[in-house]
């Protein structure tokens, strides 16, 4: 019998028991749906976080001024100590380290924003022209060179201060200086409960004397590549170590780190979801063995029938092996169908997350139910290929 | 080219043994028509599904054209069951969700002809056995006479050398009946070994050779 006569065949086999092969069809695609959905959720929700660390800027590393280690009777004693300050000048010289790209003082501060007769205490943000860029920020209108005097406003600030969109070039107070507006920040939206539409920008200098300080908040430092990332981190450590009079008294982050531990957990717990939802799957597999079981029994005569016209016993069971192939496939296929609508719907309900599912879910989630068919299929393909032709003609 | 030799079949019913066949000799030649008649119980099935591969004996040997069966491999045996062999049973065993024409193309189907082919023979075929108009009907479409007729020319599509019926008139009225006997009188003029198993003394005595069984042994052998 031919490949094709026997997909055929099986085919309109299961064609003709329309109900219960429906039903089996359906047990299996809700078990590839709800792995592909459950998989989406769950990648959806390690990419939310992932690109949330990605907004404030790739191949990040951080300098914060102090060290967290324990030196005191109790905890927390040693937490911000600050034997000596970040200046712009450790900045600087961080700056000139092989392997950055570009860096980026950073100073942070509230003072009161005024312009016609408006008034609202805004963040402010005190950088050089590499701020932006390094925290991934882009203008809507104007630039930033952190030139002496020169602010860009947030999105929600601009239109609070002036609703007919002309920011650029007005004259605004920020504290007690006057500053004039050189661009409006592009829509950023909610950053890591930050919201930048909310802040302001000058330069590092002004935010300083606006702050009455010497000292900086933290440095930013982006690398040159991903691979950069720990020498910038060391060489930093050591330069400023020695800066310090050989003491080291900062603490150098890598946004790579953390975002490598979320990225960690969010996987294993995806995989951990789809782990559950092939539970189902496995349990369809059962239900495919028990209809194909029940197939053999109420096909006895005609098993027996095809064996007395010629057919040896590998067509027999591979008619029945073919039964369970297109069962799976098309409960495969169905749950594909509804996975990919299932998590464009939550798409669709929470927009801000990106519930696509990872091609292997796909993949694995069809081709898991395809192997829980054919092996179901096995021991009542065996038994069909095995009936005694004589017994199965007269129904025993 | 048939030859059986001290053919026996045991099956055990309980604590009890039953010699379906007993020590069976029997040969039968090429283009013979004969009956094998006897109560029930007197292992005439069983003779039958022994001629027809579809049981193995315990002991003897059965040469099919002087192939001794038993040598033979499963798939081998499949067929020789395909090619030489056609069946026709007294329920008739069509597979019911398959239409006529269906019924009459599985073994074509079995034996790996192309669909084109197979069209054109079971299109001769449904004419042959005056089916052509219910070609696309499922048994429970048609009477017990053409339900017959489509077994039977599914038993003979690959152009057998030997048929065996076994009471292919049982669940036929008198009638009908007749019209089956003389249909496959027919194929055996036209060459086609044929063996029926029967009740049915009008039915058997029409036979050539008459095999008269009881207790799984052979009684008379009248030709």
């Amino acid at each position: 019998m031919t490949l094709r006569d026997t997909l055929a065949v099986s085919l309109a086999s299961i064609a003709s028991t329309r109900t219960r092969s429906l039903l089996i069809v359906l047990a299996m695609a809700l078990g590839v749906g709800a792995v592909v959905v459950l998989t989406a959720l769950g990648d959806g929700a390690r990419r939310y976080v992932v690109g949330q660390f990605s907004a404030l800027g790739t191949n990040l590393v951080i300098v914060l001024p102090g060290r967290a280690e324990t030196t005191g009777g109790f905890a927390g004693a040693a937490l911000g100590q600050t034997p000596r300050d970040l200046t712009l000048d450790d900045a600087r010289a961080v700056g000139q380290l092989s392997g950055v790209r570009r860096y980026a003082p950073l100073n942070v501060g509230v003072a009161e924003l005024a312009s016609g007769g408006r008034l609202r205490e805004v963040t402010v943000l005190g950088g050089n022209a590499d701020l932006l860029p390094i925290r991934r920020m882009a203008l809507a209108q104007g630039s930033f060179t952190a030139a002496p005097a020169q602010i860009v406003l947030g999105r929600v600030i601009a239109r609070e201060f002036f609703p007919d969109g002309n920011a650029v070039g007005q004259r605004v107070r920020l504290g007690d200086r006057r500053f004039r507006v050189s661009g409006v920040l592009a829509t950023q939206g909610e950053s890591m409960g930050f919201n930048t539409d909310e802040i302001v920008f000058v330069a590092v200098d002004d935010a300083q004397a606006l702050f009455n300080t010497e000292t900086l908040f933290r440095i930013l430092i982006e690398a040159d590549s991903r691979a950069a990332i720990e020498p910038v981190k060391q060489a930093a450590t050591r330069l400023l170590t020695l800066r310090h009079d050989g003491e080291e008294d900062v603490t150098v982050i890598t946004q790579d780190a953390v975002l490598a531990t979320f990225d960690r957990i969010l996987g294993a717990l995806t995989l951990a979801v789809a782990g559950i939802a092939a539970i189902s799957l496995a349990v369809a597999g059962i239900l495919v063995m028990n209809v194909m079981l029940v197939a053999v029994a109420q096909r006895t005569t005609e098993i027996g029938l095809l064996k007395a016209i010629g057919a040896p016993s590998a067509v027999v069971r591979r008619l029945f092996f073919a039964e369970a192939l297109w069962l799976s496939l098309a409960g495969g296929a169905l749950g594909f169908a509804v996975g990919h609508l299932g998590s464009w719907a939550i798409r669709l309900a929470y927009p801000t997350l990106p519930a696509w599912p990872p091609a292997w879910a796909s993949i694995a989630g069809v081709a898991t139910a395809l192997v829980t068919g054919i092996v179901a299929s096995l021991l009542p393909a065996a038994r069909a290929a095995r009936l005694d032709p004589v017994r199965a003609l007269s129904g025993k | 080219m048939i030859r059986l030799e001290g053919v026996n079949r045991c099956f055990r019913m309980g604590d009890q043994e039953v010699h379906a066949l007993d020590g069976i000799d029997l040969a039968i030649d090429a283009g013979e028509y004969l009956s094998i008649m006897g109560p029930s119980g007197s292992g005439k099935s069983t003779l039958l599904n022994v001629l027809g591969l579809l049981d193995r004996p315990d002991a003897g040997r059965y040469l099919l054209d002087g192939t001794d069966v038993a040598t033979l491999t499963e798939p081998e045996q499949a067929q020789v069951r395909r090619n030489k062999i056609g069946f026709v049973f007294q329920s008739f065993h069509l597979v019911p969700r398959l239409t006529a024409a269906e019924n009459i193309e599985l073994p074509l189907m079995l034996e790996g002809i192309p669909a084109d082919v197979r069209r054109s023979r079971v299109e001769a075929a449904l004419a042959a056995f005056d089916l052509a108009d219910r070609a696309h009907h499922r048994p429970n479409e048609l009477s017990g006479g053409q339900r017959q007729r489509v077994a039977i020319a599914r038993a003979t599509i690959l152009q057998p050398t030997v048929l065996l019926a076994d009471e292919p008139t049982g669940n036929l009225d008198h009638r009908i009946g007749a019209e089956v006997v003389a249909l496959l009188e027919s194929l055996h003029q036209r060459g086609t070994t044929l063996v029926v198993v029967t009740h049915d003394r009008e039915l058997g005595a029409r036979a050539q050779r008459h095999i008269g069984m009881r207790d799984g042994r052979i009684v008379e052998d009248d030709r």
